[in-house]
């Protein structure tokens, strides 16, 4: 199965050089410099993850956290910070993300990660159209 | 040592010796003095003032009290005196009167006549009858003095113009001290008589002798012209000069003092006799007539020495107790003020370390991912050729590099990191025991001695486990790092009250230079450079024992060792999570 993930973080350099790692790894990567500049896409809905830096100007990783939780609560956030700290880790995870790593992050871990997170929303979207297609026969009066 | 400085206070020489940024703000010795002088002046002003008064009053009433009584004295003395004489002039009078001059002239009624004065007023000698020419036609006394002559005598010529006479103290023909009172009587043919009595001079003698008696001093009758008339105590014998002024005529009694030839102070009392040519004089030391005073005066004086020295003792304690307050009060806010600075630089430079540590993390998660990329490429095709294992290599060393780079800007993000507490009991003992078993082998292999002296009564307090195991570890592996082999560690803990724990750990190990002291929490302050330490292990530590709500302080000597003070809050860290999310919370939001 192959991936499909958006990179958001400031570092152009840092977010393109790990896209590429990403598709050395067979995986379908999007960047975007800013969370602004990633919302404003009309495909979020569709990524497997989304790895979100923590500090960046204009709208932080945070923010854009509860931002993309609000829109879709299926999607799975993996947060990528230079300055981690226990508080926002917990924060973070309260929020809904699935998991904090430390810059620099280990490839492998990483990878493992993104294949978590895919697999996760598989199921989450799995049960959604079950529940879906359960409510239409439920609906149904015959 | 010597033995001043056993009562000389703390403060004393702290104005002039202290210097620099430790030097008092106070001129504590300046305050002193003017507390002590202040003090001083309030307390004794009125009583040397009330003491003074007192003495001034006393003294003036002890004056006027004598004056009183020589007063007293003297007037009663002159009334006694005049009284005898003119009692006495007075029956001269009468005989004369009562008598005629046939009838005096006759030496049995004569006699009769004495006889029946010294029984009834008594003081006569003898009685003489004198005619007009001067002579003693009748005598009745223990004298042969019938027939004398007395024309030329003064009593005689003075009695004829003035019709009776007292005379002066007198030898007279008799040759002893005597007085006599004439009256003069005219007779119907014009001519006249005159009647003499002698009065022995004992009678005053015995009434002055009284007044002696009463302690008041000397006292005797002079003549107008300052001859003595009854005996003195000390002022000359009878019919010599007085060595002192008579005092002019007054009516009453006067009382004054003067000096007398010595030089002395001397209390005289005086009283003019009326009808008599006597001076009525006393005379009294002064100093001995004030010696009850004198008295009095001693215990005031004794008060007044001992009130003062008791208020200056007092003033001193106080003055000294109180600037020593002040001075501790000082000292202690000039250390709280040093410690608050010394905590403040420490914070700004771990939030510098943090953000610097922060912006270095992107910029290696760059070149993270680009040696990445580059292992990638190498790992996925047969890219490098001939190099490819070299290269596969160096990229290897680049993650090495950045991995050791994120080691370093982990901890120093782990200085900034507040609150990430995980509070529980602790048992002091049991953090040790297990640092020490990490250290364990280096002891044994390095030969050093670990004494673990704690106090039996710690008990657990609510603690991070972790963060004091991290403290521990770095103290003890600073100790090993500065000891030799067979040095020695000592561990102490104690209760100095029922608030802190007091925790030490000492080595004799190479110590710290003194001027390198007030930088070991410093973050990159390392004299371990070559050997490969990073100058954070004592930096994280501050910052742990902070967030523990504690305090670290060093003593070194070097050679010597290092000793390190840690105290520990046993109360007040409970709940200290939820604080510090809730502040976390509001500085993200």
């Amino acid at each position: 199965m192959e991936e499909k993930i958006l990179l958001i973080d400031d570092e152009a350099e840092f977010v393109e050089t790990l896209a590429a790692r990403m598709r050395a790894r067979k995986m379908t990567v999007t960047t975007a410099t800013s969370a602004v500049e990633a919302l404003g896409r009309d495909d979020v809905d569709a990524y497997d993850a989304i790895v979100l830096d923590l500090q960046m100007p204009g709208m932080d990783g945070l923010a854009a956290l509860e931002e993309i939780k609000k829109r879709n609560p299926k999607l799975q956030v993996i947060l990528l910070t230079g300055k981690a700290t226990v508080e926002k880790g917990v924060k973070a995870m309260k929020m809904g993300a699935m998991d904090l790593l430390e810059k620099p992050a280990d490839i492998e871990e990483l990878t493992e990660k993104i294949k978590e997170a895919g697999g996760r929303k598989m199921v989450l979207v799995k049960e959604a159209s079950e529940n879906e297609i359960k409510e239409i026969i439920g609906s149904k009066s015959w | 040592m010597s033995k001043l400085s056993v009562i000389r206070p703390v403060f004393w020489d702290q104005g002039a010796a202290g210097a620099g940024n430790d030097r008092p703000h106070f001129d504590f010795r300046r305050i002193w003095k003017r507390a002590v002088v202040l003090m001083l002046c309030v307390a004794l002003m009125p009583l040397l003032a009330l003491a003074w008064f007192d003495y001034r009053v006393t003294q003036q009433y002890s004056e006027n009290e004598i004056a009183l009584q020589v007063d007293r004295l003297v007037s009663n003395a002159k009334r006694t005196v005049a009284f005898f004489l003119e009692e006495r002039q007075a029956a001269l009078e009468f005989i004369v009167n009562e008598y005629s001059f046939a009838e005096l002239d006759d030496d049995r009624r004569l006699a009769g006549i004495l006889d029946n004065l010294g029984a009834s007023i008594g003081g006569f000698t003898d009685l003489g009858l004198f005619t007009a020419d001067g002579r003693q036609i009748r005598y009745i006394g223990p004298y042969a003095l019938k027939d004398q002559d007395y024309r030329d005598e003064a009593w005689f010529r003075e009695v004829v113009s003035a019709g009776s006479h007292i005379s002066d103290v007198y030898l007279g023909f008799r040759g002893e001290p005597h007085i006599v009172i004439a009256v003069k009587r005219e007779k119907k043919d014009g001519s006249f008589f005159v009647l003499r009595a002698t009065l022995n001079t004992a009678w005053f003698n015995e009434q002055l002798a009284h007044i002696k008696e009463r302690g008041v001093g000397d006292s005797f009758l002079v003549n107008h012209d300052g001859v003595i008339q009854t005996p003195t105590l000390a002022h000359g014998e009878v019919l010599d000069p007085l060595p002192l002024a008579i005092p002019p005529y007054a009516e009453d009694t006067r009382v004054y003092t003067t000096t007398d030839g010595a030089g002395r102070e001397i209390v005289m009392g005086y009283a003019y006799i009326p009808g008599a040519p006597f001076v009525l004089l006393t005379i009294g030391d002064k100093g001995e007539l004030l010696r009850p005073w004198l008295g009095t005066r001693l215990v005031v004086v004794v008060f007044l020495v001992v009130a003062s020295l008791l208020i200056i003792l007092v003033v001193l304690g106080v003055a000294t107790n109180l600037v020593n307050d002040i001075y501790r009060a000082d000292l202690e806010r000039a250390m709280a003020l040093r410690e608050a600075a010394k905590a403040s630089k420490l914070a700004s430079l771990g939030r510098l370390a943090a953000g610097v540590a922060h912006e270095i993390n992107n910029p290696l998660a760059i070149i993270n991912e680009k040696a990445g990329l580059l292992s990638d490429l190498l790992g996925a095709g047969e890219n490098g050729g001939a190099n490819r294992e070299k290269l596969l290599g160096l990229v290897a060393s680049i993650h090495r590099a950045v991995e050791r780079c994120a080691g370093i800007t982990r901890r120093l993000l782990g200085f900034a990191r507040p609150g990430d507490i995980k509070v529980e009991m602790v048992e002091l003992s049991e953090v040790i025991r297990e640092v020490m078993e990490f250290h364990g082998k280096e002891a044994e292999h390095r030969d050093i001695r670990v004494n673990l002296e704690l106090d039996s009564e710690l008990p657990a307090f609510p603690s991070d486990r972790n963060k004091l195991q991290q403290i521990f570890l770095n103290l003890v592996g600073n100790a090993f790092a500065a000891m030799n082999d067979g040095g020695h560690l000592y561990i102490t803990g104690s209760l100095p009250d029922e608030n802190y724990l007091l925790i030490t750990v000492t080595d004799d190990g190479c110590g710290i230079a003194e001027e390198d002291l007030k930088k070991v929490f410093e973050p990159f302050f390392s004299t371990k450079t070559r050997i490969g330490g990073t100058g954070l292990g004592l930096f994280v530590t501050y910052g742990l024992v902070r967030e523990l709500r504690g305090q670290i302080r060093v003593e070194s000597s070097q050679g010597v060792g290092t000793r390190f003070f840690i105290t520990l809050p046993l109360q007040g860290l409970e709940g200290e999570e939820e604080n510090k999310g809730n502040e976390h919370a509001h500085s993200v939001g």
